[in-house]
């Protein structure tokens, strides 16, 4: 059964909607932040959205609504808050607090994960870095695995992935993630299934990747 | 014209004048109830520079002079709108009244945040509501998480980006709809206010998963070469 695959624009669509669950969320508006040339397409879908409110039939509202309402307004203003600075772009950094070294990095080989407190029992979210030169074991999916370069780039035998880029590999993907070129690969991962490793050394790294 | 009303209205209806503010409100939903009607009947109504034309004018009434009336314009037009997106994407009827009032007060406070050049107003109000009810449905999943999903926050405006007015993009769009295959039109509301998986959807539909998400694209695509149409 050939499933469609999901493209980024898919992703895009679906988060102008309010369709994606958190980490999946996390990954677009990280894409969005690091990728400028996107938030045009994403600011059309969500146009789509508004007009598409304007469409909709009027619901009949509570008795004394609006009067309830005005009761309820005062001088406060909301001011939007200027991203603080930091070492990773602003979606992710309500996720990480401090500095990205405090994290609670695993280590095996060239390979590094930081798991992110995103609580949710069915995706897997997670900082990978991958030292220079360095790849991840050879795997493939059970589900669809999304990831965003954050820092470095990296190449995964189907295509090469850089700063801003979203990876999208499923249950047809086999691949091998390596860092590209002389610096380490900064990443953010979701999955939603467990990796199936396929290497040789797939029994003696599956703790790693276990979930 | 509101305005001279407004001006009077801004300074605040408190004071225990219920006939005057009964009478007030009274006029506002009868000019709302116009306002619905006329674009109905009128499809020039519909241009940028009708309703929205008024509501602009409106939203920045309350941004720059927190003029009450202006916001009570907006809350008629807008409210029970925002009220039927959640209850069509499943709020159940207690639970969007109380969001609508979220939204409407975030609309209040954050009026001086909206830019005409990111966003028209009704995208605006739609992505504050899409938020607020994403919001409430986290806080339900984990109550003891206070986390305003910051990946929902839109990103900062274009640089350099060649602004069509957000407004007119909106409008297109909207034009663009009705111009679609209705089923597509359909499938496109189905997504944006329906908390339904493709599958569910695909189910509803008597459609094979495939062909939903297939359809789906082609409604993309096809709103994106009628836009290009009209730009």
């Amino acid at each position: 059964m050939m499933s469609e695959r999901i493209t980024v624009d898919d992703l895009l669509l679906a988060h102008a909607a309010g369709r994606l669950p958190e980490p999946v969320g996390l990954v677009v508006a990280t894409h969005l932040a690091l990728a400028p040339a996107q938030r045009r397409v994403f600011r059309e879908y969500e146009a789509l959205g508004g007009a598409l409110l304007e469409d909709l039939p009027p619901a009949e509202l509570g008795e004394g609504a609006l009067e309830r309402l005005l009761d309820q307004l005062d001088d406060s203003i909301e001011l939007a808050e200027p991203p603080p600075d930091g070492e990773l772009p602003a979606p992710l950094r309500a996720y990480v607090k401090g500095s990205l070294a405090d994290l609670p990095w695993r280590h095996f080989g060239g390979v590094s994960e930081a798991r992110l407190p995103l609580d949710d029992s069915t995706y897997r979210t997670s900082l990978i870095r991958l030292k220079a030169g360095r790849a991840v074991p050879r795997h493939t999916h059970g589900g669809q695995e999304l990831t965003v370069v954050l820092d470095g780039a990296f190449h995964d035998g189907i295509g090469a992935y850089t700063v801003g880029d979203i990876a999208i590999a499923d249950p047809h993907v086999d691949h091998q993630p390596q860092a590209l070129g002389d610096e380490d690969c900064l990443c953010l991962a979701v999955t939603d299934a467990p990796l199936r490793l396929t290497g040789r050394f797939s029994r003696f790294l599956n703790p790693f990747l276990r979930f | 014209m509101a305005s001279n009303f407004s001006g009077r209205l801004a300074a605040g209806p408190s004071g225990g004048r219920d006939g005057l503010r009964l009478a007030w409100l009274a006029s506002l939903r009868f000019k709302g109830a116009m306002r619905g009607s006329s674009s109905d009947a009128d499809p020039s109504d519909a241009e940028p520079g009708g309703p929205d034309r008024e509501l602009l004018a409106d939203i920045r009434l309350v941004a720059n002079d927190r003029d009450r009336t202006a916001f009570a314009r907006l809350h008629m037009y807008y409210a029970p709108r925002v009220k039927s997106y959640l209850r069509r994407i499943g709020s159940p009827d207690d639970v969007a009244e109380d969001l609508v009032q979220e939204v409407m007060i975030a609309v209040w406070r954050r009026a001086h945040q909206f830019d005409p050049a990111r966003a028209a107003l009704s995208t605006w109000v739609y992505t504050i509501a899409r938020n607020k009810r994403i919001d409430a449905f986290r806080r339900e999943s984990h109550p003891d998480v206070d986390l305003t999903d910051p990946s929902m926050e839109p990103p900062p405006a274009p640089r350099g980006d060649v602004q069509v007015e957000a407004a007119v993009v909106k409008e297109g769009i909207r034009r663009a709809i009705e111009h679609l295959p209705p089923e597509q039109a359909d499938l496109l509301r189905i997504f944006y206010f329906e908390d339904k998986t493709h599958s569910a959807i695909a189910d509803e539909l008597g459609l094979p998963l495939g062909t939903v998400k297939s359809r789906l694209r082609l409604a993309v695509a096809r709103l994106r070469g009628l836009l290009e149409g009209v730009a």
